[in-house]
């Protein structure tokens, strides 16, 4: 049964197409990979589903409803979580208040009926420590994790990554990737926009491509890399 | 000892300043809003608790009491069918708005009040002193200044301490992320300037026992909270309340001096500390 389900989904800003009748799905307990070369609309596809920006045509469907005119607030309440390619955490809120205010508001519980699942999420993601430091002191890898933290906290069915292994090192990369891969291995559903390709296939069951705002191709992410188009298109390999 | 005298009396002023501004620094901290007509809101209260006094014959504190609610609900009102449609990048649109609102206001309490002042009377509170040593402290000023320290330890307590404080300084911090977080920025600023206005009608009911007030003094009181908020730091609460205490104080110590110097005095202290501080005493939005 597909989690998340587009259908014909547009997107232009001006003149140019960032989502041109974008189609696929996304079966529950999946972990899908998005890539693209950079512009292809991968980000703002994230946009589109989570209601951060509203699509010019096409519908959107999450767990068989359709969400396409909801809210942002609707959205992450029926169960969609994301964190964002540059962090955007509360700067000004520590670290566990930023898990607070995703956990009572993210999942319209109070306070006591979400402090236990922050803490839970605070050690699985390594903050514990940095529990009540302001969110503007972390490190990147930090505001990373706080980012992952932050959408795990709005207990969510669906969890979109984007480029969160991006700018890390190679062992910091490692810690996040075991970290993401002990949430899926929960049954989380996740969509994961990433250039690094290694960490992303080494976790997604499948492989979707964009390019200009058009799915180019989806399905095995080994049969994905060996396409001669994505190769060309993706890794500007000329074959 | 006049001067002793002169600088209790400002500071115990500084903390009915500081009630002016409280309301105006907290909606400013959370959405950047520059209400204008946050003084003429003050005098509305103040003639609302003379309604109140004068219909059901009430103590004009069990008044402030019975009015707060209904303050609460206008302020809610305010937000979520004028002040939410204009906010947005550009500051311009909700200066307008609250600028139309501060004339159309006086004009309704000059069409239905007239140019007549008003006072609000509680009683003996109003000339009762205490003796500490040498110095007589005023009770009416004393409790306006203690009003002040609550009005604002309550407001740090629900800004740090609540799920809804939270939700304050998330939305202050990034409204749209805050979205994504499950809140409703508008929904917040709603609460928010309701939360002001009952901030606003305590301060009214100070107002109104202290001194005469009429449809056209919202702004001139206005310029006193704008002056505390910006030499205490935009967004900060203590900060308004130094900056209440620096103003009054700088005013009775000016009219110690001479009598015509009060008000100047005030303003002159107000840029001083600016060319010292410009972000002011105690700079941040709520964090």
């Amino acid at each position: 049964m597909s989690i998340l389900s587009i259908s014909k989904l547009n997107k232009s800003f001006g003149f140019l197409k960032v989502a041109d009748e974008i189609s696929f799905d996304v079966p529950a307990g999946q972990a899908l990979g998005i890539i693209g070369p950079n512009g292809a609309g991968k980000s703002t596809l994230f946009n589109l589903i989570t209601g951060y920006i509203s699509s010019d045509g096409g519908h959107i469907f999450f767990q068989n409803e359709e969400i396409t005119q909801a809210s942002p607030m609707k959205r992450t309440l029926s169960g969609i979580g994301r964190s964002f390619q540059i962090p955007q955490p509360f700067e000004k809120l520590t670290v566990f208040e930023n898990l607070l205010v995703a956990g009572t508001f993210g999942c319209n519980l109070d306070e006591a009926g979400t402090t236990d699942n922050c803490v839970e999420i605070l050690q699985e993601t390594g903050l514990a420590k940095h529990a009540n430091l302001p969110a503007g002191q972390l490190s990147l890898l930090e505001r990373k994790r706080l980012e992952l933290a932050r959408a795990l906290a709005t207990n969510p069915e669906l969890l979109l990554l984007d480029e969160i292994a991006g700018g890390l090192t190679q062992g910091e990369c490692n810690s996040l990737l075991a970290t993401i891969k002990s949430i899926h291995e929960k049954g989380v559903t996740i969509v994961w926009i990433e250039h690094v390709l290694h960490a992303l296939t080494s976790i997604v069951e499948r492989l979707l491509v964009l390019d200009f705002g058009r799915v180019i191709a989806i399905g095995d992410p080994g049969e994905i890399m060996k396409s001669r188009e994505v190769r060309e298109i993706y890794l500007g390999i000329e074959v | 000892m006049i001067f002793l005298d002169s600088l209790i009396q400002g500071i115990l002023l500084g903390g009915l300043y500081a009630l002016f501004a409280a309301g105006l620094s907290l909606v400013f901290g959370i959405m950047r809003l520059v209400n204008l007509a946050h003084g003429d809101l003050i005098v509305f209260g103040a003639y609302l608790i003379l309604l109140l006094v004068s219909l059901l014959n009430l103590n004009v504190f069990v008044a402030t009491l019975v009015a707060a609610p209904f303050m609460f609900v206008l302020g809610w009102i305010l937000q979520k069918f004028i002040l939410n449609r204009v906010l947005g990048d550009d500051i311009l649109p909700p200066l307008l708005v609250t600028f139309g609102l501060s004339i159309v206001m006086q004009n309704v309490l000059l069409e239905t009040w007239s140019a007549d002042s008003k006072r609000l009377s509680a009683g003996a509170l109003e000339t009762a002193s205490l003796t500490i040593g040498p110095i007589n402290v005023g009770i009416m000023p004393l409790l306006i200044f203690i009003s002040a320290i609550v009005v604002i330890l309550v407001l740090n307590l629900i800004i740090y301490h609540t799920s809804l404080g939270r939700a304050f300084r998330a939305t202050s911090d990034d409204p749209v992320t805050a979205s994504l977080m499950g809140i409703k920025p508008k929904n917040i600023f709603s609460v928010a300037t309701g939360l002001a206005m009952i901030v606003a009608i305590i301060a009214a009911l100070y107002l109104g026992v202290r001194s005469n007030f009429d449809p056209s003094i919202g702004p001139a009181r206005l310029i006193y909270a704008f002056e505390a908020v910006i030499i205490g730091g935009l967004g900060s609460l203590w900060g308004t309340l130094l900056g209440g205490i620096i103003i009054g104080v700088a005013q009775t110590v000016g009219a110690t001096i001479n009598p015509e110097w009060q008000i100047l005095s005030g303003h002159i202290a107000f840029l001083l500390v600016l060319m010292v501080r410009p972000r002011g005493l105690l700079p941040r939005a709520f964090d």
